[in-house]
């Protein structure tokens, strides 16, 4: 018994399986992300006033990334046209540049991740005075990296500084805060641009709340990380589909090769979204 | 039309090697749609036994608080943590109830009625080999065992079952300090991702592996209300599936999605970010729970529907009314979520939103039920089992849709919200509803799927217990309700009586409270009507009377025109149809049925 339309379109539908099937997946997807853009549009809007972090991300790279990430929309294109014309060499190449750029983009996100979990913000229980290039002020609320026995440990909580009997520690304090506004932001980068940073001591008995920036610091980054973590693993899902029909499944080209043009086609759909996604999630994540 | 479909290129075409597949292939895992239809509704019938039990255990700790449980006690005492003494204590209640409609509405019912019946129905009444992916309908039948499992496990662990009721609300969910939940929440991502692949599978189908001649307008309702509630599971669920996650992340990352600023667990300032909302979750739940009332009631109604036209011998009354009625339900269904939550303080102005769209959904389900209503006129009908349950849908359903309208109204749902009156008007839906129209449904494709008839006196015995007792249990609590009696108190609302607290001014009557001892044994009455019902399966099973044909019960629709049970692959030679799906008592016809395939002459 075979199903039919696996390969050859339906006349009336002028489609294959495959292809309904992909799109109907597609549109439960975007059921699944548009749930979770509305919880960041419902947080961030009812967000207390000066609450909401902002410029926390490494805009450079993200840029970096999109970059990297529409390449591979390019590539997979140009692979599925290739074989289309029957050039399987050249569909090699492209879909071996695709692969590329996914693992690219996985690991520059790994290095995003790392470096977010290693730096800091730390609530005090009285105000301190900070210098900010000239001026001096008071806030309760530092930013930065600590130091700790020579260390720059990762994943502290309040709850470490008890459990590690933590007296005191260095903050190696950013040069801005995101209770700032962009153009603050600016003139503070600015000046502190060039200078050494100062170390301030915090007593573990002044600090109110102790927090790196992971998803448990605030909605902000429970929002950034569940939505970049759920992309990430439909990037990894959808690299090692595009791998498997690249490499083992790669014999099927010489048995059924208008089914395995369908597969590359398939594959290369969902890849679009996977883009497309990351498309919404940059601007919204690190730009807003 | 023909011309659009006369390449289907490989439909039926048989192959001469037969290779027996072995028992793990055959039946654990096996890609025929039928075989997984049948693996999925034994499955969801032991979910819904299950959950049935589980309810019993509630109704005895309700009428007769705080006193053993007879017969299950030492079972609850040796297995599970909170039940020490064979008692139901308050935590032990909590997690029963979540879990009974969590196993109710994930675990038994749309398994039994979207993917046991359509899997086994759908790819025979459109003429189709198989499911468009049978691979991925395995897939999906696994995933469902997985969150079965896990559902299940939860019971066991330590700290028992999530208890945060069925609904899952925040912050409530989050601050049970114990693993349930999490259990719950991961139990769930695995059920919504079976449905997920299920959904696809179907809507692929229908579109693609329609028989020759097939057309949209000669689809059988049954499959329509399918091909509607497989939209519902596919987009209605993934934003469940997204506060799933974030849920879970809330439980064991420490994250605040749905977790206010200044939350305080047990006295004590909860050590969190805040600045979440728990509105949020209630929105993202019921954005998924609407439409899940019609994926529960719609697969029902498509059986009725099938039911009817087979024994009143004529075709459906209005089939276009119908077709456009579960279309439109199936978009008004995303747009009413809010009216579960009227007394959240949301605000009048959405209140008002979606009282409005509530009042307009109700007119094509009640346009689908005076259609079904109208085709008895006139017809010769045929009093077997599963029309007898048919005809009892349509009552049944009609008490728990009105009586919905006043729950959807916000002034009357003031009163009305959270009492026993709800719980009588959704089990009014589900129960005598859905339910008996899956007993309509396994009365009536029984002798497809094993080549023999269930017994008919054991049937009827069935149905007029199941049918007294279904009322005797839901009757009442539309007026406990009406009286303010609160549902989910682990006592029955014992503190809240007259009797014991004289001082409070309306508390509940003695006459209430002894409706419950009426309804816990209407609901042991209904627990051993199913006993003639489960021998009846498996009794008829082995020694039911033979069908001496393939369409036993002279109906039209394409799966009676296949061998029985059908063979892999389903039918002999590629059917081509010809005509409308209910051609009963066509004037000049030879019979007082023509089948779809048979040719106009």
């Amino acid at each position: 018994m075979d199903i039919p339309y696996t390969v050859q379109t339906r006349p009336d539908t002028g489609i294959y399986n495959a292809k309904v099937g992909v799109w109907l997946f597609l549109a439960s997807e975007v059921m699944l992300f548009g749930a979770l853009f509305s919880s960041y549009i419902l947080l961030r809007v009812g967000a207390a006033t000066g609450t909401w972090p902002h410029g926390l991300l490494n805009i450079p790279i993200g840029t970096f990334n999109t970059a990297v990430l529409i390449t591979s929309s390019v590539t997979v294109v140009l692979s599925w046209a290739s074989l289309k014309l029957g050039n399987f060499g050249r569909y090699k190449l492209y879909q071996a540049i695709t692969l590329l750029c996914a693992l690219g983009f996985l690991g520059i996100k790994s290095y995003e991740y790392r470096e977010k979990f290693s730096h800091y913000e730390v609530w005090l229980k009285t105000p301190v005075i900070v210098k900010h290039g000239t001026e001096e002020i008071k806030v309760d609320r530092l930013l930065g990296h600590i130091e700790h026995d020579g260390h720059h440990p990762f994943f502290w909580t309040t709850q470490t500084l008890t459990d590690k009997k933590v007296a005191s520690f260095k903050l190696l304090p950013d040069p801005v805060h995101y209770t700032m506004t962009s153009k603050e932001m600016a003139h503070a980068r600015a000046e502190a641009a060039g200078k050494p940073h100062e170390e301030i001591e915090i007593k573990s008995a002044d600090v109110k709340r102790l927090s790196a920036f992971v998803p448990g610091h605030s909605t902000y980054f429970a929002v950034y990380f569940t939505l970049t973590a759920l992309h990430a693993l439909h990037v990894l899902c959808g690299a090692a589909v595009i791998f498997y029909i690249w490499g083992p499944g790669a014999k099927m080209w010489q048995t059924d090769p208008e089914r395995y043009i369908n597969r590359v086609e398939i594959s290369g759909l969902f890849w679009h979204f996977v883009d497309l996604v990351w498309i919404f999630l940059f601007p919204v994540l690190y730009l807003l | 039309m023909q011309a659009t479909t006369h390449t289907a290129p490989h439909v039926g075409d048989h192959k001469p090697h037969h290779e027996e597949p072995g028992f793990w292939s055959k039946y654990i895992f096996s890609t025929d749609h039928k075989i997984i239809g049948i693996q999925y509704g034994v499955t969801a019938l032991a979910f819904l036994l299950f959950g049935f039990c589980l309810m019993l255990c509630m109704r005895w700790q309700i009428a007769h608080p705080n006193q053993v449980v007879p017969l299950v006690g030492p079972l609850l005492d040796k297995f599970l943590e909170d039940g020490k003494g064979g008692i139901m204590t308050a935590n032990l209640y909590n997690s029963f109830g979540a879990m009974h409609g969590t196993i109710m509405v994930f675990l038994a019912i749309v398994p039994l009625a979207f993917a046991a019946f359509g899997n086994y129905v759908v790819p025979l009444q459109i003429g189709a080999p198989d499911m468009a992916f049978p691979r991925v309908n395995m897939a999906s039948y696994q995933f469902y065992v997985l969150g079965g499992i896990v559902m299940f496990v939860s019971f066991f662990i330590p700290g028992g079952a999530a208890q945060a009721g069925w609904t899952s609300y925040s912050p409530l969910a989050t601050s049970i300090a114990t693993h349930g939940q999490a259990f719950w929440l991961i139990g769930m991502v695995c059920l919504i991702n079976s449905s997920l692949l299920g959904a696809v599978n179907f809507i692929a189908t229908i579109i693609q592996l329609r028989a020759p001649g097939m057309t949209w307008m000669r689809l059988p309702f049954f499959v329509w209300a399918q091909f509607v509630t497989a939209f519902l599971l596919l987009l209605a669920f993934p934003p469940l599936e997204a506060a799933g996650v974030m849920q879970l992340a809330d439980n064991l990352l420490g994250t605040s999605f749905f977790l206010p600023t200044g939350l305080a667990v047990g006295g004590k300032l909860a050590d969190i970010s805040g600045g979440g909302s728990p509105l949020l979750w209630q929105h993202l739940f019921w954005f998924l729970g609407h439409p899940e009332v019609y994926v529960l009631i719609l697969p029902g109604m498509g059986i009725v529907a099938e039911v009817i036209a087979n024994n009143t011998r004529k075709p459906l009354w209005g089939y276009k009314s119908l077709v456009y009625s579960v279309l439109a339900i199936g978009f008004l269904s995303f747009i009413v979520w809010a009216h579960h939550m009227y007394l959240t303080g949301m605000g009048t102005k959405i209140s008002a939103f979606f009282q409005t769209t509530t009042m307009i959904i109700s007119i094509p389900s009640v346009i689908i039920l005076t259609c079904l209503f109208i085709s008895l006129w006139g017809g010769s009908i045929r009093f077997n089992t599963p029309m007898l349950f048919a005809l009892a849908f349509l009552p049944m359903f009609g008490i728990g849709g009105l009586t919905g309208l006043p729950l959807g109204f916000a002034a009357a749902d003031l009163h009305l919200h959270d009492t026993y009156y709800v719980i009588a008007h959704f089990h009014y839906v589900v129960a005598p509803g859905t339910i008996f129209a899956l007993f309509a449904g396994i009365y009536y494709w029984f002798p497809k799927m094993t080549g023999r008839m269930m017994n008919e006196f054991w049937g009827k015995v069935h149905f007029w217990g199941s049918f007294i007792f279904m009322n005797v249990v839901f009757q009442p609590m539309f007026f406990q309700g009406m009286q303010g009696m609160i549902r989910r108190m682990a006592d029955g609302g014992l503190n809240y009586t007259s009797a014991l607290h004289p001082e409070t001014i309306g508390g509940l009557s003695q006459t209430m409270m002894s409706l419950h001892t009426v309804i816990l044994w209407g609901a042991v009455g209904l627990g051993l009507c199913q006993i003639p019902f489960i021998i009846n399966v498996f009794a008829s099973m082995k020694s039911g009377r033979k069908i001496t044909s393939d369409n036993p019960w002279n109906a039209t629709t394409l799966e009676w025109q296949t061998p029985t049970p059908p063979p892999h692959g389903n039918f002999e030679h590629a059917p081509t149809i010809h005509r409308d799906p209910y051609d009963y008592s066509v004037p000049g016809a030879a019979q007082d049925f023509t089948p779809q395939n048979q040719a106009k002459p």
